[in-house]
């Protein structure tokens, strides 16, 4: 027992490893039997997690539950894994959308045990990157995510498969080959790799000096570096412009890997932002945070138009993707300006606490919401087969519970007050108001569209006179309200009375600007 | 009653109707029944609630409420932000003051007399109706009824929650689930369609658009008032009504941002409440929002929804006073956009036939009554009329349900399903048909009106000309005459097109089958409108002027002293630093104000007679007023036009942006295009690679490989085999090394270099 509790971590992360490589020895015909094994591993990571959740000493709101072995002694780099109030609730996220994500894959009738085998794997990739404190041990997970999902596009995809996840992966690759470099001649220079340790020692460097070890200036090394890591990560979260990824993977992928994808993937950018670029480079963050307002304003304002332009169902919910990411990213601009401020503004640091607050919040609301907003496209293409907004009409009188719920994740997802949405976006709103007025102000033009673009897919799928063809749709299955029903109690629950994830949060988010 | 029980009974006055909400939602939404059984019980506890906690504050002495308006008040820590050992939390809670409590007796039993009145209205009982998502034409019992019960309970929650919430926040998560529930009930037919509109006498939009309508337009104004709201929060460092609204506050707050900033931020506040309240240039959802059910558009127009806009300006009223003074054009601006939209939609109301839209574009006349009335201060006045208005607000409504209704009988009972029930050119004569609602519309019309002495709706106009007159006879105020003659042009016109409406209805002879075979509703309905009816006249002797007619000691002012109460004692200091010009008063005496309202509300009515009821309509006869205004009749009837312009101006380009420019041109063409061009590219680079792989790689090599070997073939002949030409070339080199060597040494080499 001791031996569990004293390595939860550890056990979290590879686990699902454990679990991808006995289902992969498991005989391809045994469909049932792989998916509920799969469902039920999926479960295991859950538990550990809420075992961590309940072990979180809230006091010291650092990094807890913290793991290192040596691995690779003769560069500097070891495996440093540790959890915070952020990325603990990035954990908590991803072990609640896998399960629920398997269990949408059910309906995954090819190659059941490769799909699964992929699902558990990528579950590891970015459990391992929420939890990394090393940055090579970051960037292999960082890759590592990204072949499961790949492949996962590419052959259980929709019919321009091979376009989206090609398009997904050579983008996201070509953005982590800037990361690698930089990555590299930060481990170099400093002789370590270490997160925390890069921290006291990367970040002091006097900015007119020369790196130990590579004999470049400090100034030049630092910028350079600081846009790769932005550019990596702006394409994964995604930032405007670098998203026109987005629809096209989110679009083609299955349901269980378009969930995944906007509930946990896009995740990682953003996390990336906050554990590594404002962090280690607190000087060029603050002279770009109006750039990064800027773009989250393109990203909320454009991103929500896109949006109200679709007639593709799925490609409509993809949009709103980078929509609401936008306020995450306006939240860390609010974040990147306060951190690197030097001396002490008044209420300056007070709004950026705020700001980030709702930065991770939303991070974790959108997760919770762009998943459920997924799934309902799938419950609908599964049995209509086609995701043109136009062919639907008066589908909530023959799928009246699915119409309720699809009300309820829409509304949910537009930010109505009482539902998770809102709490996220307004933290943002009132954290940015008194830094980027200007770039907020224009931002609630995005804010109004999302009304739009939600409305039209409320209306044009549940509104109207029943067409025929749809007349014998049959009612959700018992399976799909699993999937949806612990959905919406968070988003519920979050509405109401947030401060059960908030606290959490908002404890290391204070730290860190003290 | 003690304390605690007072705070807990007022957080149940919205927490019961929301958790029906949910039981309903959740358990029983098979059971129509019990949902509105369920619905009934909460709504009637909370009225009992209420007024419970709003008697028991009001029953305190004046003097007690002065000085301390807040007399309940209870917070929970909602958000942590910051330190929290430090106890840096973002607190919620409720709070019951003077004006609350006079708005909780008003909401809470406006809303359950619109809660029995559904029951009838859906026909219950008369068997299960088969068309889902759309009216019953058979009037048979609403399908739907529990999900209709469900939403209402949750707009009622809401509203309630409003009036209670002591914060800015709570207050704007109540608004905007009423948003929500107002979008869910005015689509509440969702599968409802319309002909073509050019072949409807009179053209709608089919409910599911109006309720994108509503919802939209009222968004416009809710993200700008969000800004308003963190503003404020930045601002003031607090978003509680109580903390935020002190002398001391205000003049820290000027300090830093300024009168201006100051003014922007009521304006950006003050403009939630031009969508919610429907004022120019947002009104154009509330008209289209009758194509909800008649309950719907009762609660709506009358308890909750538009009279939110006007008690959140009552709650900030202090911020809104202080910028009058500081800022004179921000009165400007309020009190101009409240004046425009009485008189706009008054004349609008003139030319329609629609017996619901009548209604409804007299409530955005009158709500702009109230806005004037805020924009120059009067405060008494407009909550006044807020409480006055929705009560003969929602008895017109339902009663024009009523109305509907049993025209909606007459056409069952006489096959004819191609008149528009609502149409008033094909009523008359339902004053014999149904007495009940004819009565209690009679006694609603005529509050609307401003009859005088004996209707709620002469008081309280009467009381915001009274201001507006002061205003101008005392300081000379040129805005405050304006909004004067305004006022009452508008009230004479109010005063007109009610008693057109009531002709038109219920006077003459039946003009269709329709209202030949119309009958009276079921006793559902017609004791709300009793009831309703009642509040509609007396509430208004609570507010006669304590010096009415030049008297004292005769009449004592209630409503003045008790509303008053909420802000004396701040306003008696913001008097004294300067901030305000008016301290919270009685107005002295004047005739004129009187004067007006009797000749604008007897002067409309009258008009109204000689047009309408004098020679009622005959069967076929066009309304008089068509030939005689020509085409500003067409141009009234149109709605002055601004839904067309809208769709011109905002609706149609904003489609167009989001399909060919945000997505195709941006997206499609220019960053894809991008992206496909340095994929394009390098695969072009890839060919060249290819080639020069080819052409110099592998062709390269072959040349090196065949110079190798012809070098070597030269090389060949140096391999004599004869050992004396090796030793000669050994010693040749030797030589030749060994100078080298000593060249080395002698250093002469490191003189060369």
């Amino acid at each position: 027992m001791d031996a569990i509790l004293n390595n939860l971590l550890i056990l979290t992360i590879f686990f699902p490893l454990v679990a991808s490589l006995i289902i992969f020895v498991m005989p391809d015909d045994a469909k049932n039997t792989i998916r509920r094994l799969a469902f039920l591993f999926s479960l295991v990571p859950l538990v550990l997690t809420l075992v961590m959740w309940f072990n979180y000493d809230r006091v010291d709101a650092g990094m807890q539950f913290q793991t290192i072995l040596p691995w690779f002694p003769s560069i500097g780099s070891s495996f440093h894994i540790g959890l915070d109030g952020i990325s603990l609730a990035m954990v908590l996220l991803t072990v609640i959308l896998i399960p629920l994500a398997i269990l949408v894959s059910f309906e995954v009738e090819d190659n059941v045990r490769t799909f699964m085998f992929l699902f558990l794997l990528m579950e590891t990739a970015m459990l391992g990157l929420f939890a990394s404190l090393d940055l090579i041990i970051f960037f292999i997970f960082w890759e590592f995510g990204l072949v499961p999902m790949y492949f996962l596009i590419k052959i259980w995809g929709g019919q321009d498969r091979e376009y989206a996840s090609f398009k997904f992966i050579i983008y996201t690759m070509a953005g982590s080959l800037g990361l690698l470099l930089a990555i590299q001649i930060m481990g170099v220079s400093m002789g370590t790799f270490d997160i925390p340790e890069l921290m006291n020692t990367w970040v002091t460097l006097p900015s007119d000096g020369v790196l130990p070890n590579v004999g470049l200036p400090v100034d030049l090394v630092k910028t350079l570096a600081f846009w790769a890591f932005v550019i990596a990560f702006a394409i994964k979260v995604p930032i405007w412009p670098f998203h026109t990824w987005l629809p096209d993977a989110h679009t083609q992928a299955p349901t269980g890997g378009s969930m995944i994808l906007a509930g946990v993937l896009l995740k990682l950018g953003a996390y990336g932002f906050i554990r590594l670029v404002i962090p280690l480079f607190p000087d060029q963050a603050l002279t770009t945070a109006g750039i990064l307002a800027i773009l989250g304003m393109l990203s909320i304002v454009l991103g929500a138009y896109a949006a109200f332009g679709q007639w593709d169902f799925k490609r409509l919910v993809a949009y709103s993707s980078v929509n609401h990411m936008g306020f995450v990213v306006l939240g860390i601009a609010v974040m990147a300006y306060a951190y690197g401020m030097p001396g002490d503004v008044e209420g300056l640091n007070y709004s950026a606490i705020i700001a980030t607050n709702g930065a991770v919040l939303q991070m974790f609301n959108h997760g919770v919401t762009a998943a459920g907003m997924f799934f309902l496209v799938g419950v609908i293409y599964s049995r209509t087969h086609t995701r043109d907004l136009k062919k639907y009409g008066g589908i909530w009188t023959v799928m009246p519970v699915y119409g309720m719920i699809l009300l309820f994740t829409s509304m949910a997802s537009l930010g109505l007050p009482g539902l998770n949405g809102f709490v996220g976006e307004f933290l943002v709103v009132r954290g940015a108001w008194p830094v980027f007025t200007v770039q907020l102000a224009l931002s609630m033009l995005g804010l109004l569209m999302t009304g739009a673009y939600i409305l039209k897919q409320i209306g044009e799928t549940l509104h109207g006179p029943l067409k025929p063809e749809w007349a014998g749709l049959p009612r959700m299955t018992l399976r799909e309200h699993l999937v949806i029903w612990p959905l919406m109690v968070l988003m519920l629950t979050l509405g109401v009375w947030p401060q059960w994830l908030l606290a959490v949060i908002n404890d290391t988010v204070t730290k860190l600007f003290s | 009653m003690n304390e605690q029980t007072l705070e807990l009974m007022t957080w149940l006055i919205p927490a019961l109707p929301i958790l029906a909400f949910f039981i309903i939602a959740l358990v029983a939404h098979r059971n129509r029944t019990l949902s509105w059984v369920i619905a009934w019980i909460a709504i009637m506890s909370s009225l009992v609630l209420s007024w419970t906690v709003s008697l028991n504050v009001l029953t305190s002495s004046l003097h007690e409420l002065e000085e301390h308006p807040v007399q309940i008040s209870s917070t929970i820590d909602w958000l942590p932000l910051g330190d929290y050992y430090q106890g840096e939390w973002l607190q919620i809670g409720v709070a019951v003051d003077p004006l609350t409590a006079i708005m909780l007796l008003m909401v809470s039993t406006a809303t359950t007399m619109i809660f029995i009145y559904s029951v009838g209205y859906h026909n219950w009982g008369h068997g299960l109706g088969k068309h889902k998502g759309e009216p019953q034409h058979d009037m048979t019992e609403e399908p739907l009824l529990a999900r209709f019960f469900g939403y209402m309970c949750l707009f009622g929650g809401a509203m309630l929650m409003l009036v209670v919430s002591d914060n800015l926040l709570l207050l704007f998560i109540a608004w905007e689930i009423m948003g929500f529930c107002s979008y869910a009930l005015i689509g509440f037919w969702y599968a409802r369609e319309y002909p073509d509109p050019k072949d409807m006498p009179i053209p709608r939009i089919p409910p599911r658009k109006a309720s994108i309508k509503a919802f939209m337009t009222t968004r416009v104004a809710d993200v700008v008032m969000l800004l308003g709201i963190v503003f404020m929060w930045t601002a003031f460092g607090t978003m509680n009504f109580s903390q935020a609204f002190t002398a001391e506050k205000f003049q820290e707050v000027i300090a830093i941002i300024g009168p201006v900033g100051l003014a922007i931020m009521t304006l950006m506040i003050f403009t939630g409440t031009v969508g919610k309240s429907a004022q120019w240039p947002l009104h154009v959802w509330l008209p289209d929002a009758m194509e909800g059910p008649t309950p719907v558009s009762a609660i709506i127009h009358a308890a909750a929804m538009v009279s939110a806009g006007i008690f959140m300006l009552l709650r900030i009223f202090p911020m809104i006073a202080v910028s009058l003074e500081a800022t004179p054009w921000t009165g400007l601006i309020i009190a101009g956009i409240g004046a425009f939209t009485a008189i706009m939609a008054a004349t609008i109301a003139v030319a329609q036939y629609d017996v619901k839209a009548v209604l409804a574009y007299s409530t955005i006349s009158q709500l702009g009554f109230m806005v004037a009335a805020i924009g120059l201060g009067a405060y008494v006045a407009a909550v006044f009329h807020l409480i006055t208005h929705a009560f003969f607000k929602a008895l017109l409504f339902l009663a024009s349900g009523s109305v509907i209704h049993g025209m909606e009988h007459g056409a069952l009972h006489a096959h004819d399903h191609h008149h528009d029930p609502q149409d008033m050119r094909y009523m008359g004569g339902l004053r014999k048909k149904m007495p009940v609602t004819f009565w209690t519309f009679l006694i609603g019309g005529l509050a609307l009106a401003g009859f005088p002495l004996i209707t709620a709706g002469f008081w309280s106009k009467d009381e915001i000309f009274a201001d507006a007159w002061y205003q101008w006879s005392h300081d000379q105020k040129t805005l405050a005459l304006v909004v004067f003659v305004t006022l009452a042009v508008a009230a004479l016109l109010t005063a007109f097109y009610t008693m057109r409406q009531i002709s038109l209805t219920f006077l003459g002879k039946p003009r269709t089958e329709l209202a030949e075979h119309a009958s009276e509703s079921s006793r559902f309905m017609t004791i709300p409108l009793v009831i309703l009816s009642i509040f509609a006249v007396a509430v208004g002797w609570s507010g006669i002027s304590d010096r009415f007619l030049g008297t004292s000691d005769i009449f004592y002012n209630f409503f003045h002293h008790y509303a008053g109460a909420q802000y004396f004692h701040l306003f008696e200091e913001l008097y004294e630093m300067g901030l305000v010009s008016h301290k919270i008063e009685s107005l002295p005496w004047s005739w004129m104000p009187l004067i007006t309202s009797l000749v604008v509300a007897l002067g409309g009515l009258a008009l109204g007679w000689l047009v309408y009821a004098r020679r009622p309509l005959e069967k076929g006869q066009q309304d008089p007023m068509v030939n005689a205004l020509g085409p500003v009749h067409r141009f009234l009837n149109n709605k002055w036009g601004w839904d067309g312009l809208y769709d011109k101006l905002f609706i149609k380009p904003t489609i167009w942006f989001s399909e060919r420019v945000a997505y195709e041109l941006i997206d499609k063409r220019i960053i894809d295009g991008i992206l496909h061009f340095i994929a394009r590219t390098t695969y072009k680079i890839g060919a060249y690679l290819k080639l020069f792989e080819e052409k110099v790689i592998s062709g390269g090599l072959d040349r090196v490989k065949d110079l190798f070997l012809s070098v070597s073939r030269e090389f060949r002949y140096l391999q004599t085999g004869k050992i004396q030409e090796y030793a000669l070339i050994s010693v040749f080199i030797a030589t030749a090394l060994a100078v080298v060597i000593l060249l080395i040494n002698s250093g002469w080499l490191v003189n060369l270099f």
